[in-house]
């Protein structure tokens, strides 16, 4: 592989955004307020499914302080219709329901009223007046009891897509979608060995650490401002226009500083209530949610119930693999059961697939995106069940991956040939890391996974301004969440070929940048990248015309060089090469402001491999799992700021970590989240972990200006299956339900205990 | 019912507030005082995005009422920097990358502070336990523990 050398690219510079982040003088979501500002909440249903007979609301209205109650009958209701929203498509009809229940609260924490007071005191005190009459229904939460027959329905209207003679049967079954390759058939009868399993998770939370805040100010004139929280100013903007019937160019949506995401930022929430509250009470007003009430009225992750079986010769080459696979959409259609399909064999080169996966709702809230949506709910049993043919097998569970991987050529069972990727790179790196060399301790399992995400394109655009001093703000509209400023000032100056400190990256509102569509499925780096490339190189254009106007020669004849216009060649004239600064301070007087705009639908994402490693120890009294050491390997592509990669890698991991160990939604008979604090809601906490050793592989993405195919999703995918199956090692117990926490993995070593027991 | 009038001392600086008997501490600072340094990330002292010093002791300012301020010396994520010239842990956590959306920073960077304080010379292990309070959600703690650590050495070299 050629190896291109950068100045900037591949460096670690501070980011712009630290001084401002270490000092606290960053503003994030609840940090924003308005002169008069109200304070908005929201009044949530304590029930799990219930017809809403009617609502109340004369009582708030009449308590002094309060401006403003809304419920579901101040907004318009919509008709079906999809849109984008983070890396699924969403139906309005839902979504306008999901904000603020209409004939039905779907689950616990369900939006269905809402105030605007003077104070905090008072609007919780409006809420506990606003009466709604419930009728309450029997709820389901699990994903295999929704689907059972009997079972109590969401939604009258709902018929299963994509299935004959559906039209006439009630249903909690959203969708069914398939995928095959080859021949089924054939590949069994091929196989010497078969492994058939059925795995499940619970749902999770992404667990960002600042709740959904948004502040709305209103003119009479029907002008919007809404400050807001958010992975996407200008979703936030379509929806609420949308949800409102206003126009977009009325809404204008500045983004805060975000407090984390992870795909649960890609819609709204509150946003839309704040602007209905503001519009009424003429006044701004500001709703923050609770901790309680980003857990019981925010979205998590898709659950799954999935069915695996894998066929293979006894050289160990995989010839046959289905997987049938249930997940869980919460109250509303939109589980990503689609990527989740299409990501679960992509990581290996396999002749004959067949995929089935079920949309399914329940009585829990809309499920949200959360890093690479589906992938690691398929691969939880995809990867489980590699390493159980690896077992039976008698093989090494990396040689075993490595025999059966997706190379260049490789047909994916959802369309796409693959070409230029790095999955055996990954893997070769992962066995030749010190990790994966280094004998394990006695006690200590080892488990060893991969995964795989698309990473997408999609719409972004970007604008270059040249101050007359030569520096540079570098203008786009992705919301920065870990760092991407830095990135994209980082690609800008290896363009410009000036110094990283002289460009200042800001993220503008959705009036001042065209169009970007969100942050998420790993998208900023590579296609803001590429429009900030494209603006850059659109001012060096300009720059160089500058030149060859002052030097009274063609555009042609001079080129752009470590951050100077110089002549092209020896024949053009003897001038001295001018800055980007020397050519700045007179743009007045050779044409003007010199500035470069793009705007672009990024082609070509590249899609990202990761395989991680990790060794545990298992305490056989309590079922207590410690990971020992982790090593994540990725290939990125071209890691542009390495200290993100390793961040976003690691960050990865530890949620992974969570979902594997620990994290779930605990539900009481009456369908009621129990778990709604980060006391009970445990997320992984430092001294819970290890250092988490990163590796990054470099296959560049040749449709990219500078290599690169995104990060942010890969390493949640693996860590679930790694450790389960690092806890096989270690105890001979294979796990088949998530989340491997103490209770259940001591009842399963008890359970081992009696079987051998009986045995002997 | 009459607002109690809280005279304190903040990052240093003589302050005098009124709050609601019900109100806490973060909510003084964040919404009376303008100090939204200090992060609510759940408001039940279990993330730590909230963490001040209370006369020299890490406290978690959602769990604090306004009125326990009176007579005391708080500080907070706003009081770090002297000046211009930022705190060791604060130029190294920038220079390590150990933040990415920032959040946690503020409240993680007070406990840092506090354990160097009276631990000048944390294993990892203690660091880690230290910072068990501070949830974050973005960095798996790693760069975290890393710049900590190493602001631990230069401090002490220094
Ligand atoms: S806000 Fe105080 S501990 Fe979380
Ligand atoms: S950096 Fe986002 S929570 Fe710590």
């Amino acid at each position: 592989m050629a190896e291109k050398t950068y100045k900037w690219v591949g460096t670690r510079q501070p980011r712009p955004d630290g001084a401002d982040k270490v000092t606290g003088r960053a503003r994030f979501g609840a940090d924003f307020d308005m002169p008069g500002q109200l304070v908005g909440k929201v009044l949530r249903s304590p029930h799990a499914h219930a017809n809403i007979r009617s609502i109340d609301t004369s009582k708030a209205e009449a308590l002094p302080g309060v401006k403003a109650v809304m419920t579901s009958a101040d907004m318009p209701d919509m008709p079906d219709e999809m849109a984008p929203a983070g890396e699924v498509m969403v139906n309005l009809r839902d979504v306008t329901r999901n904000v603020m229940a209409r004939e039905k609260a779907l689950y616990d924490g369900h939006a269905v009223a809402a105030v605007a007071a003077t104070t905090e005191a008072i609007a919780r005190q409006a809420l506990a007046l606003i009466e709604v009459d419930y009728e309450v229904l029997p709820h389901v939460i699990d994903v295999d009891q929704a689907v059972a027959e009997g079972a109590p329905i969401l939604h009258e209207n709902l018929r299963t897509k994509n299935v004959d003679g559906a039209e006439d049967t009630l249903t909690n079954v959203a969708a069914r979608i398939q995928f095959t390759k080859g021949d089924m058939d054939s590949g069994w009868s091929q196989a010497d060995v078969v492994i058939e399993h059925a795995f499940t998770t619970k749902p999770v939370h992404q667990g960002y650490i600042e709740p959904h805040a948004a502040v709305a100010s209103t003119t009479e004139d029907g002008q919007v401002q809404l400050w807001c929280s958010t992975q996407g100013q200008f979703n936030v903007r379509g929806y609420c226009a949308k949800l409102l019937g206003m126009e977009t160019s009325q809404i204008r949506v500045t983004p805060s500083e975000i407090g984390g995401g992870f795909g649960g930022k890609t819609v709204v929430y509150g946003e839309p209530l704040a602007i209905k509250l503001s519009q009424k009470a003429g006044k701004p007003v500001k709703i923050v949610m609770t901790r309680e009430e980003v857990f019981r009225g925010s979205g998590p992750t898709a659950a799954g119930a999935m069915d695996v079986k894998l066929g293979a010769t006894k050289d160990g080459r995989i010839v046959a693999a289905d997987l049938n696979i249930r997940m869980q959409a919460g109250a509303f259609p939109g589980a990503p059961v689609g990527p989740a399909c299409m990501c679960s064999f992509a990581c290996y080169d396999i002749d004959n697939i067949n995929v089935v996966g079920f949309d399914v709702v329940s009585n829990r809230p809309k499920v949200a995106a959360y890093r690479a949506p589906g992938s690691p709910v398929a691969a939880w049993g995809v990867e489980s069940a590699i390493n159980m043919l690896a077992e039976k097998l008698g093989m090494d569970q990396l040689e075993l991956r490595i025999k059966n991987a997706a190379r260049e050529g490789t047909k994916t069972h959802y369309g796409p040939t693959f070409k230029d990727i790095g999955m055996a790179a990954t893997l070769d790196a992962a066995k030749n890391s010190p990790h994966y060399q280094t004998p394990l301790k006695p006690g200590q399992g080892r488990g060893v996974a991969v995964g795989f995400w698309f990473n997408i394109g999609m719409d972004s655009s970007a604008a270059c301004h040249v101050g007359e001093d030569g520096t540079v703000t570098l203008i786009s509209g992705s919301p920065d969440i870990g760092g991407s400023r830095a990135s994209l000032a980082l690609m800008a100056a290896e363009e410009l070929g000036v110094d990283y400190q002289k460009i200042r990256p800001i993220v503008a509102d959705t009036a001042s940048i065209g169009f970007n569509f969100l942050t998420g499925g790993s998208r900023v780096t590579f296609a803001t990248g590429m429009a900030v490339v494209q603006a850059v190189r659109e001012a060096i254009d300009e720059l160089r015309a500058r030149a060859a106007k002052l030097w009274e020669v063609d555009v042609e004849a001079v080129i752009w060089e470590d951050g100077c216009a110089k002549p092209a060649g020896s024949n053009v004239g003897d001038f001295e090469p001018l800055s980007l600064a020397e050519i700045a301070v007179n743009a007045g007087k050779t044409g003007g402001p010199i500035n470069g705009h793009a705007q672009l639908n990024a082609q070509g994402a590249g899609p990202g491999f990761g395989a991680q490693i990790y060794d545990v120890s298992v305490d056989q009294d309590t079922g207590h799992v410690t990971v020992d050491r982790c090593t994540v390997v990725q290939d990125v592509g071209t890691a542009i700021h390495p200290d993100y990669v390793e961040g976003q890698l690691q960050g990865g991991v530890v949620q992974g970590i969570g979902w594997a160990l620990n994290e779930e939604y605990i539900y009481n008979d009456k369908g009621q989240l129990e778990n709604t604090g980060f006391l009970d809601y445990r997320m992984p906490v430092a001294s819970d972990l290890p250092m988490i050793e990163p590796i990054i592989v470099e296959v560049p993405n040749p449709n990219h200006p500078y290599g690169v195919r995104g990060v942010g999703e890969v390493p949640i995918v693996p860590p679930m299956a790694a450790i389960g199956n690092a806890i096989a090692g270690a105890t001979g117990i294979r796990m088949t339900d998530l989340p491997m926490s103490p209770p259940k993995l001591s009842a399963a070593i008890d359970a081992a205990r009696v079987s051998e027991a009986a045995d002997d | 019912m009459a607002k109690n009038h809280v005279t304190t001392t903040i990052n240093g600086e003589p302050v005098e507030f009124l709050c609601e008997t019900h109100e806490t501490m973060l909510d003084v600072l964040r919404n009376d005082l303008g100090l939204t340094g200090s992060k609510e990330g759940c408001g039940s002292g279990d993330c730590g995005a909230c963490s001040v010093m209370v006369d020299g002791r890490l406290a978690c300012a959602c769990l604090m009422l306004g009125a326990e301020a009176e007579g005391r010396s708080i500080e907070t994520i706003e009081g770090m920097a002297a000046g211009e010239e930022l705190h060791p842990l604060q130029k190294n956590f920038v220079k390590e990358a150990a933040l990415q959306c920032g959040i946690c920073t503020p409240g993680v960077l007070v406990a840092a502070k506090a354990l160097l304080e009276r631990n000048p010379d944390p294993t990892e292990t203690e660091v880690r336990y230290w910072l068990a309070g501070n949830l974050c959600r973005c960095t798996g703690y790693d760069k975290i523990i890393r710049a900590v650590m190493d602001t631990a050495a230069e401090m002490r070299a220094n």
